[in-house]
């Protein structure tokens, strides 16, 4: 069950994405040109999606647990941390650089085309690179 | 400031069934639909079936984009927009190192984690909009 709700999410969220705008890079450097050519479409996005999920997940969320598992994995850190600043400021940069998140990058490699796999197989790598440093650098600090 | 290309319809649809994607994911899985994590834990999955539950939402998302595409075309996509230029691997270099570091992205911040009213998740997504936003201001 847990395998085929995960499936169902993703083809929804793929679907979404490309209803959305946000496959397509030009829409997204659009959108965030706000000083010149301003394509305002992807505030509907954000705003037809939380539209949902503001209602739903607190609803969700006093259940005991979910449908396919012993318990919710809901992040409990509350600190405004270096982790939650200095990543979404870099992430950011990224972002507005190719007008490619993680979602819309995946979802483009439906399209076949080299850029995109390029992109994705960078940005695994880095991901991975990443965690694997921060858990290094973690478990330094600890001993 | 100019509008250009505006679709509310199609982006109002697109963001409804975002918004149904991580509800359903949450309702079964409890967990947070964020695409950088699972797409970061996959990587690394020690078990099995945590490799296998995340490589099939990865999955589903091409599926998604590729049914997306038999029915309205490639036009809203990536396709011919970008060349195998420096630029995209130093974007894709910035979004793996700061999504990994950050804890999320666009769908685990910006939609999940304001859906659950979490002070870090709108901290984040306001300076990730920001920075990309001046970002497209000097390079766009």
């Amino acid at each position: 069950m847990k395998y085929l709700a995960s499936l169902i999410t993703g083809i929804l969220f793929g679907v979404g994405l490309g209803f959305s705008g946000m496959m397509n890079p030009e829409k997204v450097i659009n959108f965030l040109n706000v000083t010149r050519t301003w394509d305002p479409s992807l505030a509907l996005v954000m705003g037809g999606a939380l539209a949902v999920t503001l209602i739903t997940f607190p609803l969700i969320l006093k259940r005991q647990a979910p449908l396919c598992d012993k318990e919710f994995f809901i992040p409990q850190v509350k600190d405004i941390d270096q982790y939650v600043t200095v990543g979404p400021a870099i992430f950011g940069i990224g972002w507005g650089l190719s007008g490619i998140c993680p979602g819309p990058g995946i979802a483009n490699l439906a399209t076949f085309s080299t850029p995109v796999f390029a992109y994705v197989g960078t940005m695994f790598a880095f991901l991975v690179i990443t965690d694997v440093f921060i858990d290094l650098i973690k478990k330094k600090a600890g001993n | 400031m100019q509008i250009v290309n505006f679709t509310p319809v199609d982006s109002l649809i697109g963001g409804v069934l975002i918004g149904l994607a991580t509800t359903l994911f949450l309702a079964t899985t409890g967990r947070i639909c964020g695409i950088s994590g699972i797409a970061k834990s996959l990587m690394r999955s020690e078990k099995i079936e945590g490799f296998m539950w995340r490589g099939l939402f990865i999955l589903g998302l091409i599926i998604g984009g590729f049914i997306y595409i038999q029915i309205k075309g490639t036009g809203n996509t990536a396709v011919g927009f970008h060349d195998l230029d420096p630029k995209l691997f130093i974007s894709a270099i910035l979004v793996g190192v700061g999504t990994a570091y950050g804890r999320g992205c666009t769908s685990g911040h910006g939609i999940c984690g304001i859906a659950r009213r979490s002070g870090r998740s709108i901290v984040a997504t306001c300076i990730f909009m920001f920075t990309a936003m001046v970002t497209v201001y000097f390079v766009g």
